[in-house]
């Protein structure tokens, strides 16, 4: 009985060093994955360009604030994070923070007083980046943005997620190695863009469903669910992978024109995409935008579809929407019967100028409503968001124009909005299940 | 004086077409610009949105993208010895107000005018000899050829957005379009937009006829377009809301779908909205400007905006108005002939005739601005001068813009216009009308011409411009033959009932009813400084850092709707200014 207890004792207190080292001993940061040389600097522009590809300006600067100085809210289910001063401010920004602290935040999610940042920090993703690029970054933070003093709210999440030191475990399990392995066999291409994809843009944060820990389910191509779809702030992250898929319909120069404008023959980039547009990829070269579009092009998982899926693609030439079959949908919205249902009734009222009655819309400008992601995403918010407080295009290089369809939530009540969501999601080749008038209630009041 | 701003490279007196055009062209040479609007700012969406703009009443009738009268107008009178009164009720002529001005509520049709109009007098000299230019009439030659010009059309035709079908590309004549039309470099930036019925009827029958018919080319969208800013037109879906009307469909050419979020991304360019420019202010030796007074309304104060180059970007009406208010050339005297400024005001001379088919249906719903079939026919080039006895010519169509039931319901003359009977004509004959359409030149005479009203002053104390105005012989003998020859065309339709619309010989200048916005001339451009206002270069002949744009360069008007001509210019002069002017500022003339 007394060895027992002397066992029991023995365990407790192990488990309480052992709990008292996991909280307090330092965390052992990631080493640079490669060494550069004594006098490497980085190319001008480079770091610049790695920010804007990594997007890090729409998290860290509040709207109106100055760039990079922190203090915009960012929702999660456990409470508000507050995006850190990132400026090379000393006493508020990372102004003291060594190239090793830097990479720490990027690779590790690990301050400079060696607390652990939450994970809406994409470092799982960032952890990929190479090390020049983390130099270039490191660089430009420190050299090229203007030290901004302005004291950001600390996050307070709430128990147990505000006891950071238990991320410690989560890391064990969420990230992988540092750094970018190419895959053999792949051209440079490729590569490249699973090295966008992956690392800088993070786009697995969004379009890669959580796995139970509420990590990334998978931060690379070797694991089917990456970029398989994901949801953010209960909006749907479109799959990018399936054969029905947008790119996977899509040609890659289609994609990349997307990532560069936020439209193309098909679609428009809405919600959080639209901003990734605005604020990211339309500054990216046109190499890389093709590149991150003829890798997400590439590891598609439609298997035998893909090659049925290809002639789509292609249907954008007038001529061949012309001889496109003629859907139920559109011959009832030709027809115009007096006794139609009210969802296609208010779509020929409203919708129809613009989205015809094929609902191909038109290419850049308007968008296909028929097999469009959004429209049929399995959670209906960013489909009633767009009709109830309209869209806007961002300006960019190439296509300058704001483009914008207006907000009908002056003119459409709730259950006017629910048929014509409706009708939308099971019009054409569509085929999502029906919007209630409580679920427009629940977005109505919330523009996004 | 309240306020000074900071020096700028180029001051832009109004942001419509040509101010928009002259804004993207010259921000891509690095210069710092200033555009001063009067209006307010307005975008597709919301100012344009569905179906807010699509509301006769408020934008058809009571006119609400249009200047208001006690804001800014002109007094009218119709010869030397009348007295000219405040046109206080918009009727005649609509000049628009707001960001994109009459860009935005235009109905669309961009033409070139023919071969003949740009050297005018000289062609009817060679070919008549002068003795048939009636005494009072100062037709005069453009400065500028149309192969100097073909270029800067076509360019604008690209950047606006023009659908139609080419009828001559370098000397061949191409199947289904207007052959007599100048030969262009290449074809339309897009295809023709289809025709509703009523055109398709005229179409046939004047082919029947050994006409030429071809479709309407304006800057209706017939497809997604993307042009060489990279703006975006989405196609048209023919709701027939463009006169009067911003489009709410991204179809309609206008700055807002050509230029404005293009030069917007420009960080060297800025506009302010709610600035109406007063006077161009001069050196002391009046050789050059120094820049604008405006009064700002959102601080109702006048401000002082220096700056190297203007641009005056107005209506036509107020650039003259400022070229006479600020001493822009010497104002135009009707007596002595002397004087630049003013000379040469001109308008258009249109007709038509109304059928009425009982058993003809014409969907008067669906429409364009710039919808139908035209003949060029009895265009300008195409008329014996001295056989008919008169100068010009005109185009004629037939298409229906649109059925908006307050001012779309023609109903045959002698109809009660209100009561039972009204009524009663209106189930029968709503939707089974069509007409057909002369849209006709106008000549530039002695007495028709613009100066500064001796009485009237506007709300900044200063005098309202005054316009002297009447119809001509010559005018009215053109329209009279354009009578002459749609009359059997209509015929040959089998109206159940038909009307003629012309102006007959003794017709006067009436301002109550709308005509159109086609004002032209009073700051011509030409090659004799003693008889135009600007040079060919649209350059202010007696202060070189000054550019007039607009109609008011046109020193007779054309027989088309002057958009297409007022971009090509607008480009021309742009190019000028970027190749040569700014690196050495002269007179370029």
């Amino acid at each position: 009985m007394k060895t027992l207890l002397r066992v029991i004792l023995a365990l407790v207190v192990i488990g309480l060093i052992a709990l008292v080292a996991f909280i307090y001993v330092p965390v052992q940061t990631t080493q640079p994955t490669t060494q550069l040389a004594a006098d490497h600097k980085p190319a001008a522009g480079a770091g610049e360009y790695m920010m804007r590809a990594s997007d890090c300006m729409a998290c860290h600067t509040s709207e109106g604030g100055e760039p990079f100085a922190g203090g915009r809210a960012i929702e999660s289910p456990m409470g508000t994070i507050w995006a850190t001063n990132i400026t090379p401010d000393k006493e508020d920004g990372i102004g003291n923070y060594t190239l090793d602290d830097f990479r720490a935040a990027l690779y590790d999610g690990i301050r400079k007083d060696g607390a652990h940042l939450y994970p809406a920090m994409p470092y799982e993703n960032y952890r990929k980046l190479n090390e020049e690029d983390v130099v270039a970054l490191y660089d430009y933070f420190m050299n090229e943005v203007k030290p901004v003093s302005n004291k950001v709210e600390e996050t307070k999440l709430s128990f147990p997620f505000n006891l950071r030191f238990g991320l410690r475990a989560w890391n064990w399990v969420a990230l992988g190695d540092a750094g970018f392995k190419p895959v053999e066999g792949e051209d440079e291409q490729f590569n490249r863009g699973a090295y966008l994809v992956e690392g800088a843009a993070h786009c697995a944060a969004c379009h890669s469903p959580r796995n139970l820990i509420m990590a990334q389910d998978g931060t690379d191509q070797t694991s089917e669910a990456f970029l398989s779809g994901g949801e953010i702030d209960g909006y749907t992250a479109p799959d990018l992978r399936g054969p029905r898929s947008a790119p996977q319909q899509w040609t890659v120069e289609q994609t990349a024109a997307y990532l560069a404008t936020g439209r193309n023959a098909h679609s428009t980039a809405t919600g959080e995409m639209m901003l990734v547009v605005r604020d990211s990829l339309q500054y990216l070269t046109d190499e890389d935008n093709m590149a991150i579009a003829a890798y997400v092009k590439k590891i598609g998982n439609g298997g035998q579809d893909q090659a049925a899926a290809e002639p789509a693609a292609n249907q954008t030439a007038p001529a061949a929407d012309q001889k496109a079959e003629v859907t139920e949908t559109e011959k009832m919205l030709t027809d115009a019967s007096p006794d139609m249902p009210l969802g296609p009734r208010l779509y020929l009222d409203n919708c129809g100028g613009c989205h015809f009655v094929n609902g191909k819309g038109a290419p850049e400008i308007f968008p296909e409503l028929d097999n469009n992601s959004l429209v049929t995403a399995s959670s209906s918010k960013g489909l009633l968001s767009v009709i109830l407080h309209g869209a806007e295009l961002p300006s960019t290089r190439n296509r300058p124009m704001k483009v914008r369809m207006q907000a009908y939530a002056d003119r459409l009540n709730d259950e006017e909005v629910a048929a014509l969501a409706t009708f939308l999601r099971s019009a054409w080749h569509n085929n999502a299940p029906a919007v209630s008038a409580a679920d427009v209630e629940a977005v109505r009041g919330n523009a996004h | 004086m309240a306020r000074t701003e900071k020096k700028k490279d180029v001051v832009i007196v109004g942001l419509g077409w040509t101010g928009s055009i002259l804004g993207m062209e010259l921000a891509q040479e690095g210069l710092e610009i200033v555009a001063l609007e009067r209006g307010h700012d307005q975008n597709t969406v919301p100012e344009f949105q569905y179906p807010n703009m699509i509301d006769e009443l408020k934008y058809g009738v009571r006119l609400g993208l249009m200047q208001k009268p006690r804001n800014s107008t002109v007094t009218i009178r119709r010869s030397l010895d009348e007295a000219a009164l405040p046109y206080r009720s918009l009727g005649s002529f609509l000049p628009g107000n707001g960001v994109g001005g009459a860009g935005t509520h235009w109905n669309g049709l961009n033409w070139r005018p023919m071969l003949s109009e740009y050297r005018l007098r000289s062609y009817v000299e060679e070919r008549w000899g002068a003795g048939i230019i009636p005494e009072d009439m100062q037709i005069q030659d453009y400065p500028v050829t149309y192969d100097e010009l073909e270029p800067f059309f076509d360019r604008f035709e690209h950047v606006a957005g023009i659908s139609g079908t080419a009828g001559n590309i370098k000397g061949q004549i191409m199947e289904g379009g207007n052959p007599f039309e100048s030969p262009r470099a290449r074809a339309y930036p897009m295809p023709a937009m289809p025709t509703t019925y009523d055109g398709a009827k005229f179409g046939e029958v004047t082919k029947a006829m050994g006409y030429h018919p071809f479709p309407r080319p304006g800057g209706i969208a017939s497809q997604a377009y993307v042009n060489e800013y990279g703006m975006q037109m989405g196609p048209c879906n023919h709701c027939g809301f463009c006169e009067r009307y911003g489009c709410y469909n991204y179809s309609k050419s206008s700055p807002q779908t050509a230029i404005l979020d293009a030069l917007k991304r420009k960080p060297n360019f800025e506009y302010r909205t709610k600035s109406e420019v007063l006077r161009i202010e001069m050196a002391p030796d009046g050789k050059t400007a120094t820049g604008v007074t405006y009064f700002d309304e959102n601080t109702e104060e006048e401000v002082f905006q220096p700056a190297d180059l203007v641009i005056l970007a107005a209506y036509q009406l107020h650039n003259v108005h400022l070229m006479l208010l600020s001493g822009i050339g010497q104002p135009y005297d009707p007596v002595t002939g002397e004087g630049v400024t003013g000379r040469n005001y001109a308008y258009q001379m249109n007709g038509g005739y109304t059928m009425f088919f009982k058993d003809e249906v014409f969907n008067p719903f669906v429409g364009t601005g710039a919808n139908g079939m035209s003949i060029d026919d009895f265009g300008i080039d195409n008329i014996d001068f001295g056989q008919e006895g008169f100068i010009g010519g005109s185009y004629i169509s037939s298409g229906q813009s649109n059925g908006q039931p307050i001012r779309n319901m023609p109903l045959p003359s002698g109809t009660p216009a209100w009561g039972a009977d009204w009524k009663k004509a209106v189930g029968d004959w709503y939707g089974h009308v069509m007409s057909i359409g002369s849209h006709g030149s106008h000549m530039s005479y002695r007495t028709n011409y613009l100066d500064l009203d001796p009485t009237y002053k506007d709300r900044h104390g200063r005098p309202l411009m005054r316009m002297t105005f009447n119809w001509k012989d010559n005018d009215i003998r053109m329209t009279q033959f354009m009578k002459s020859k749609i009359e059997p065309i209509a015929k040959a339709l089998n109206p159940t009932v038909m009307q003629a619309g012309f102006k007959q010989a003794g017709a006067m200048y009436d301002v109550r009813p709308y005509q159109t916005t086609h004002n032209v001339g009073g700051s011509v451009m030409g090659a004799d400084p003693k008889t135009s206002a600007v040079n060919r270069y649209l350059q202010a002949w007696d202060k070189h850092n000054i550019f007039v744009m607009g109609a008011g360069a046109f020193p007779q008007n054309t027989q088309y709707n002057p958009t297409g001509m007022v971009g090509g210019l607008a480009y021309w002069a742009a190019h000028a200014i970027r190749t040569d002017y700014l690196r050495n500022p002269r007179p370029l003339v």
